[in-house]
């Protein structure tokens, strides 16, 4: 990321003078950073009611709930988790908090899992295939609202900001399906290349 | 169908809510001011990303590398204009929101770049933040096929958004 933001003005500088362009890019410079705050101004509203709401919902149990329902599926998914162990609990409440959107509360609980994967399975620098698959599961958006989406949407004046709602299902299935399958057949493949693991 | 889903969840939350016996306003405001508070954390990092964006923008570095990109595009219905947005995603959550503000205001919300871009941010994460973040927990130096199992996700996202937002709500 570091490289990337050195990258990207050195590139548009360049351009810039190749095109004749230095007057907009002078220009863009001073008007952008107006423009990130007015953007976060008004994604902000959007931003605190749905976590407000997805509190109260974590506070009514539901977060509980959902975790509880997970772990059959989840159980499957991580092989070699003990079924009733602290690793599997967390495992569940870190997808399950990703499934609600709760992003400050999914975070914490998913490297708490990782660590108690890591224990459970006595890692060391290589890391084992179930540690892996919450990794890849935390890469896949799990999230049913995708009420950050929404609020960008909203911000730059879009009709109706969740419409994109049955589209970001679709997409988001898909690529949650390719990240398990891959997931799965890597550890096959690399399994098989160093023996075991 | 979506009208539904907003106000129902709202509603449904704060009823269930007041049935199990949650402090719902203390509930909210605690959780809303977790929100005020990640919006303001990515306000710095945002205002030089945006600038970023907007340099590359205004150079014509978009334009050259969206007319470069474009037969791959068009292979997969993918808009060209937002393939800035596919190639920033995995690295930052808020330079994706840079990019997509520029999509937004330089092809219109409710162009089929803007909600094409929309999309690949609610169905996609910041896989190698997510990746390192992860794994330096647990001081795994050998993360194996993490990475590349995440990027296949990412890819095949990118592969079927296009084609998923031109079927449902057309081009």
């Amino acid at each position: 990321m570091k490289v990337i933001l050195v990258i990207i003005p050195v590139i548009s500088f360049i351009f810039a003078v190749f095109n004749g362009k230095t007057g907009e890019l002078s220009e863009s410079i001073l008007s952008k950073s107006g423009e990130a705050v007015e953007l976060v101004i008004s994604i902000c509203g959007i931003m605190c009611f749905w976590s407000g709401l997805m509190r109260v919902a974590e506070k009514a149990g539901l977060l509980e709930k959902l975790s509880r329902l997970l772990s059959v599926p989840l159980g499957k998914l991580f092989e070699n988790v003990k079924k009733d162990g602290k690793a599997m609990r967390l495992i569940c409440a870190n997808i399950a908090a990703n499934i609600l959107g709760l992003g400050n509360a999914s975070t914490p609980l998913g490297l708490a899992a990782m660590k108690a994967i890591s224990e459970e399975q006595n890692s060391g620098e290589y890391a084992t295939n179930d540690m892996i698959m919450l990794a890849v599961l935390n890469t896949a958006s799990l999230q049913i609202i995708p009420a950050t989406a929404a609020a960008l949407r909203e911000a730059n004046g879009a009709q109706d900001p969740m419409g994109i709602l049955p589209c970001v299902w679709i997409v988001s299935a898909y690529s949650l399906f390719i990240a398990v399958v891959s997931a799965k057949i890597m550890s096959k493949i690399k399994r098989r290349k160093r023996g075991e693991l | 169908m979506t009208d539904y889903i907003i106000p129902v969840l709202t509603v449904g939350i704060l009823v269930y809510a007041s049935i199990k016996k949650v402090d719902v306003f203390k509930a909210f405001c605690e959780g809303a001011s977790d929100g005020l508070k990640t919006c303001a954390d990515i306000l710095p990092a945002l205002v030089l990303l945006i600038v970023c964006v907007g340099m590359f923008r205004a150079s014509g570095a978009v334009e050259a590398l969206t007319e470069l990109l474009k037969p791959l595009c068009r292979a997969i219905s993918f808009p060209p204009e937002a393939i800035s947005l596919v190639i920033l995603r995995p690295f930052s959550g808020s330079g994706a929101m840079a990019v997509y503000n520029e999509i937004a205001s330089a092809n219109g919300a409710d162009s089929f770049a803007e909600r094409v871009a929309a999309t690949l941010i609610g169905s996609s994460e910041t896989t190698f933040y997510t990746i390192a973040v992860y794994f330096s927990a647990v001081k795994a130096k050998k993360t194996r096929h993490a990475t590349a199992a995440a990027l296949t996700a990412d890819c095949t996202a990118w592969i079927v958004c296009g084609m998923t937002v031109k079927l449902l709500m057309g081009e």
